[in-house]
């Protein structure tokens, strides 16, 4: 099959469907790969790096659009980039099926095959081919290097000869793959951190990542884990209690970078005029979710403002865009993964299995007729959380009572087993012969000894020591030994052959014993 | 020499074995240690040799030497890979030892029987010894021809001689169900064995006769009947059938038990053989050997419960075979298994600051363990912190990944237990898996259905990232699937531990 990807013709957008790279993973797929001129221009591929790649490069666009059988793109095709779809073409995109009904009207009218790379599910095997997470994770670190841009300060604190320098304070809000992204960055150029969520149960991965989880005290928080990792709308309640929250941290944070998002409405309002006028000259706000709206309330889409108590806000909406050569490596490694298990012979032979979920999840048009929205998939996103039982907190008085209990059931067993075991030691000794209880002693203390003795033995000489046990444990010998001089042939004989044999043991036992522990050496 | 000699030594004997055992607590002492056990051995032979009752001694030294070459050689030539086997038929050696000296007894006493009888003497009082019954029917000579062994079970009273022949029954019961059970194991831990033309082969695998659990029961009761019927005097012919009756058991016991409980098996073969050993030092009145037996069967049992206690079962379970029966079906596992090239484990490992390696039996059955240890010293030479994780029950035998890493010149001081490290696994960068799996399998914890549920495991999924270095995409010994090969930041490098190793080194730079 032949993939073509062209170039990018929305304003702005620098980044390409199709890397070097990806191009030479394609062909390992038994695809051939087209690219129109000058695509990979602004993401810093030049069209010679895609010629060494194997890549046909096409200057004419209809001409690639009519010779492709799968047309990659980042963004939604405009409506003349559509009107080139042709029966049976593929296209693998960005399309937001959802709000461009219709373009997908008009591509499905052409009887194309649309796959959304931004309605890939969100399960663990779809990760790989997982656009908006890759695009998400850009953003989040672009969001901390524009705050940086804008932040007149360090982020790290410092203590210099010429003076001390607090460090910046950070709040994410939202802490979803841009706000772990962010907090990441954040915390490596050495800002303080603080990150809040809806969802409780995300606070150990912000905490894994360096972040203060700002904690609300909420009776009824959600599980995230039913909406496929994103937030749902939270209650009237719930919303106040945050803002509370919220206002409360705004004098303090220099630099705010929201990312709250909920699938298929606008961004809620979070970060209002109000925080806003609280903020310090200089601090810095960035509010990734401005397609949509913004967090913010002043939030300008794909501008840099600054209000009049001097606090920056930033609304760019193409921040994968601004870092394209790395945008475009990733987004092409998605594409890729999608073809490959569009390919599953990996013989260039597209399959648009409609059984696998992935696959039927992200196809949006196919045969003519329209496929989104698909059925929800087989597989739960994610695994329910599980309530989590805490460990309660013990107080002093009860862990005393705990352990006098330990200690008296202890002391309840030990007297117990000295008892039976007493017991039956006195029985043995109503029947049996005294010479037979002198033995008798012996024994028992012998496994006394041995049970305190080999407690102590450290566990990674439990090898050595059960080849020493096993060299002693010839022994044995010694009663070999008293029977050989007995004077019947048949004892001499048998008695001869355990001779033999614990010989061989005893040799074998110790010497195989020094050998291993001569092995263990100190660094 | 005196009698009172030959006890003195057996107390130096005894102490210093005690020692021996004892000095196994450290690495060091240890080496002190095993010295000990030899100096106790070589007093307490010659304590033997030279105290009253012995005989024959020049033909005994000479057997004792001829068994010595012979062990000295194998000791020089076992691979450590092969410890398991090696131990597991030393074992039945003691086991068989302990048979033949228990049929001796017996053997004696039907000659004293005889003589009696020779004489015209049918029954004799309890409280008599055969040589003082034997005075009193004027006949005081008849056991003139009696020398050691043979004239201390003339010398017993008929009382005494009851109790001889419990102890005597014991200890043969004893010796050989570990007899053949060590043989067993020995095979299965080998795999197969040439003997001369023909090779013998056992499966690894849990196998049992049809009946299975009932013919041990059947045996063991059958053997019961025989000590009754032994106990009234019904003659040899009992201890034999006995004999062959746990002859039986040991072979059908060990059959039905997987390859990955060995640990429990060999470490339990070993208290069998203590015990054998003890039952035999009753019947022969010798206080030495019953402190000895009584040390290592103790020291095996601690064993069994310390491998038992590492993988949540109970020692019965263990010993009648088989996993439990699982309550439900086991959870889904979502996901794909990831494969990995050498190039990315080393592109990460070149990367990471801390790395855990968790060896299992396919690093052994790979022979890797060298690779690991160079592999180790690479990464500790580029400043890297790098230890060994081990689980309890990693391995054929208690301990045995520890000798695999020593032998390979892995220092010690970083090969940790399961205990000592499990926390740390959240802050480790990179974690390798050689050849374990369900030791390190997160479903003993996530999932109560599991067939190893509450088995505590080491949780390598709390790694920042995981390669488990596999032959292929099979389950474990439990047959149960590993949820942690498909997890988010597990990868799978998939071929022979040793040729995937080999392959990496090079790129470690």
């Amino acid at each position: 099959m032949k993939i073509g990807a062209p170039r990018e013709i929305f304003e702005g957008e620098a980044r390409v469907a199709m890397t070097p790279a990806s191009a030479t993973e394609l062909e390992k797929l038994g695809h051939s790969c087209m690219i129109e001129a000058g695509a990979g221009k602004l993401a810093g591929f030049s069209d010679d790096s895609y010629r060494a790649a194997g890549v046909t490069v096409v200057s004419d666009v209809a001409a690639l659009w009519e010779a492709a059988d799968v047309v990659v793109k980042v963004r939604p095709p405009s409506e003349a980039e559509a009107g080139h779809l042709r029966v049976g073409q593929t296209l693998i995109s960005f399309f937001y099926p959802g709000q461009n009904k219709e373009l997908l009207d008009l591509a499905n009218g052409k009887a194309a095959t649309v796959i959304a790379m931004d309605m890939v599910p969100r399960i663990s095997r779809a990760q790989k081919m997982d656009a908006l997470s890759s695009m998400a994770n850009i953003a989040g670190y672009r969001a901390v290097i524009e705050a940086g841009n804008n932040f007149g300060r360090f982020f790290t604190g410092q203590v210099t000869a010429a003076g001390k320098v607090p460090p910046a304070k950070v709040l994410i809000v939202g802490a979803g793959v841009a706000g772990l992204a962010a907090i990441g960055t954040a915390t490596s150029l050495g800002a303080i951190v603080y990150a809040f969520d809806v969802r409780p149960e995300v606070a150990e991965q912000i905490e894994s990542m360096g972040a203060n989880f700002v904690f609300l005290e909420f009776e009824k928080s959600q599980d995230g884990a039913a909406t496929g990792g994103y937030a749902a709308p939270s209650s009237p309640e719930f919303r106040e209690k945050q803002l509370a929250k919220f206002r409360e941290l705004a004098p303090e944070m220099d630099i705010v970078i929201t990312t709250a998002l909920i699938p298929g409405r606008a961004a809620p309002k979070l970060w209002t005029e109000d925080m806003v006028k609280m903020m310090k000259p200089g601090s810095v706000i960035v509010d990734l979710a401005a397609e949509r709206g913004g967090n913010c309330d002043l939030t300008v889409p794909d501008q840099k403002i600054v209000t009049e108590n001097g606090v920056t806000i930033v609304g760019y909406t193409d921040f994968p865009s601004r870092m394209a050569a790395q945008s475009s490596t990733l987004y092409s490694t998605n594409i890729r993964h999608m073809l490959s298990d569009l390919t599953p012979k990996k013989d260039g032979v597209i399959v648009q299995n409609m059984e696998d979920d992935v696959i039927r999840g992200a196809t949006a048009a196919h045969n003519g007729a329209v496929t989104y929205p698909p059925p929800p998939p087989k597989i739960a996103a994610i695994a329910a959380a599980k309530p989590k039982e805490k460990a309660k907190e013990l107080t002093v008085a009860e862990k005393r009572s705990l352990e006098v209990a330990a200690f008296k059931t202890e002391t309840r067993n030990q007297v117990a087993l000295l008892a039976g075991g007493g017991a039956l030691i006195l029985l043995a000794g109503l029947f049996a012969p005294a010479s037979f209880m002198s033995h008798f002693i012996v024994f028992v203390l012998s496994c006394f000894v041995g049970f305190q003795v080999i407690w102590n033995v450290s566990h990674s000489l439990h090898t050595p020591l059960m080849a020493v046990t096993n060299a002693i444990s010839s022994i044995i010998i010694l009663g070999a030994l008293m029977q050989i001089g007995s004077g019947s042939w048949l004892v001499i004989l048998l008695a001869a052959a355990a001779v033999f044999m614990a010989g061989i043991n005893i040799f074998g036992g110790f010497l195989v014993t020094r050998r291993m522990l001569a092995m263990f050496q100190k660094s | 020499m005196e009698y009172g000699f030959t006890t003195a030594a057996y107390v130096v004997a005894a102490v210093l074995f005690i020692l021996s055992l004892g000095g196994l607590s450290g690495q060091e002492s240890a080496k002190r240690a095993v010295w000990y056990g030899i100096a106790g051995m070589a007093l307490a032979v010659v304590a033997t040799l030279i105290g009253p009752g012995a005989g024959l001694w020049l033909l005994s030294v000479i057997l004792v030497i001829g068994g010595g070459v012979i062990g000295w050689y194998v000791a020089q030539r076992v691979q450590m890979t092969e410890m398991p086997q090696l131990v597991a038929a030393m074992h039945s050696l003691v086991g068989l030892a302990a048979v033949f000296i228990g049929l001796n007894a017996e053997i004696e006493m039907v000659r004293i029987a005889h003589t009696l009888a020779a004489v015209g003497i049918e029954s004799c009082d309890p409280v008599m010894s055969a040589i003082v019954c034997a005075g009193k029917f004027s006949q005081p000579g008849i056991f003139d021809a009696f020398h050691g062994f043979a004239l201390k079970v003339a010398e017993k009273t008929g009382a005494e001689i009851n109790i001889l022949r419990i102890e005597v029954f014991l200890g043969v019961f004893i010796g050989a169900v570990t007899f053949t059970g060590s043989i067993i194991a020995f095979l299965k831990l080998a795999g197969s064995v040439k003997l001369g033309s023909r090779t013998f082969t056992v499966p690894t695998t849990a196998t049992k006769l049809p009946g299975g659990h009932m013919l041990n029961a059947g045996a063991a009761i059958l053997s019961l009947v025989f000590l009754v019927m032994y106990f009234q005097g019904a003659g040899s012919w009992t201890l034999i059938l006995m004999t062959l009756c746990a002859f039986f058991i040991g072979y059908h016991l060990i059959m039905g038990i997987g390859g990955a409980d060995m640990p429990v098996v060999v470490s339990m073969l070993n208290s069998y053989s203590g015990w054998a050993a003890a039952a035999i030092g009753f019947s022969l009145s010798n206080d030495l050997l019953i402190v000895v037996g009584a040390l290592v069967g103790s020291s095996g049992a601690i064993l069994s419960y310390i491998m038992c206690k590492a993988m949540n079962r109970s020692f019965i379970s263990v010993i009648l075979g088989g996993f439990g029966t699982t309550t439900g079906p086991a959870m889904a596992i979502e996901g794909e298994q990831i494969a990995i090239d050498s190039d990315g484990v080393a592109a990460a490992l070149n990367e990471a600051d801390s790395i855990i390696i968790i060896p299992g039996y396919g690093m052994a059955v790979a022979q890797a363990q060298q690779s690991v240890s160079e592999l180790t010293k690479r990464l500790r030479a580029k400043g890297k912190n790098v230890r060994f994780a081990i689980h309890p029950v990693a391995g054929r035998l208690p301990g045995h990944m520890n000798v695999l890493l020593a032998e390979a010149k892995v220092p010690y001081d970083i090969v940790m237990e399961m205990d000592e490290i499990n926390e740390d696994f959240p802050e480790t960068d990179v974690a390798i898996v050689i050849g374990s799996n369900d030791i390190v399998n997160p479903a003993a914890q996530d999932d109560p259905n599991s067939p190893i549920a509450g088995m505590p495991v080491l949780e390598v999924w709390k790694a920042k990232q995981v390669f488990v270095s596999k032959r292929g995409q099979g389950t474990g010994y439990s047959g149960i699937e590993n949820p942690l090969f498909f997890k988010e930041n597990t990868r799978m490098f998939y071929g022979d531990a040793k040729k995937s190793l080999d392959e990496l080194l090079p790129k470690i730079t």
